[in-house]
């Protein structure tokens, strides 16, 4: 499964990308999170408050409670502030 | 016609006003670099794939609700100085009343529902951009 970082998430990590294989009870967006936050202290810096995050399911802005079975492509990013 | 754009070129109003609208009526809003607390430049990160759809998902939005010849969003990317334009959205229809409240819509919507980050350089560092709450409360009224 291919993991793409954004804005803070991004800097804090010090990756755009990566590719990951979760093990099964890594089941919603949420337990990827908290997975992937225990890769390394800069993944925990970056990904600690799941509520400062937002995520997209293969290009889809999904809620975070979302499952991931079948996802080509997760992102993780910060809330938007574009226009 | 939808016409939506992701690029890092500079935006030209001239062409994208004749291309947005040959119809009664032509809403249009541009958002620019503001000079807020000695900022200096801008930097817009995107989800590319994700922007584009996201952008077309809420112009097929707009066509759907109101009677619209046309609707354009055109976001830049990349580094911008302070006065650049961002952001130009429109929308053409036979009459104002509609045209208006597309066009409102398509900005504030963009501004919750598009993935672009904005950095900002304030002298030797830079700081991302916090989300206002405002902006979901102007997004929220149109669903």
């Amino acid at each position: 499964m291919r993991i793409l970082y954004f804005a803070w998430v991004r800097e804090r990590i010090g990756a755009a990308e990566e590719e990951v294989e979760p093990p099964a009870e890594v089941d919603t967006v949420a337990a990827l999170i908290g997975w992937l936050a225990a890769r390394s202290d800069r993944h925990a810096a970056a990904l600690s408050e799941p509520e400062r995050l937002r995520a997209a399911r293969d290009k889809d802005f999904v809620p975070l409670h979302t499952p991931i079975a079948g996802a080509r492509e997760i992102a993780i990013f910060p809330p938007v502030t574009g226009g | 016609m939808i016409r939506v754009l992701v690029s890092p070129a500079p935006i030209d109003l001239a062409d994208e006003m004749a291309l947005a609208g040959q119809d009664g009526a032509l809403a249009t809003f541009t958002g620019m670099v503001r000079a807020d607390d000695g900022v200096t430049e801008l930097m817009l990160e995107h989800y590319p794939g994700a922007t584009e759809r996201a952008l077309t998902v809420l112009a097929e939005e707009a066509v759907l609700r109101w009677s619209l010849s046309g609707v354009t969003i055109v976001h830049r990317v990349g580094p911008m100085r302070l006065g650049d334009r961002i952001v130009f959205v429109a929308a053409s229809g036979a009459h104002r009343a509609e045209a208006l409240d597309a066009c409102a819509f398509l900005i504030d919507r963009l501004k919750t529902d598009a993935p672009f980050w904005k950095r900002e350089r304030v002298g030797d560092h830079h700081r991302w951009v916090e989300p206002r709450a405002s902006d979901d409360v102007s997004a929220e009224k149109w669903r």
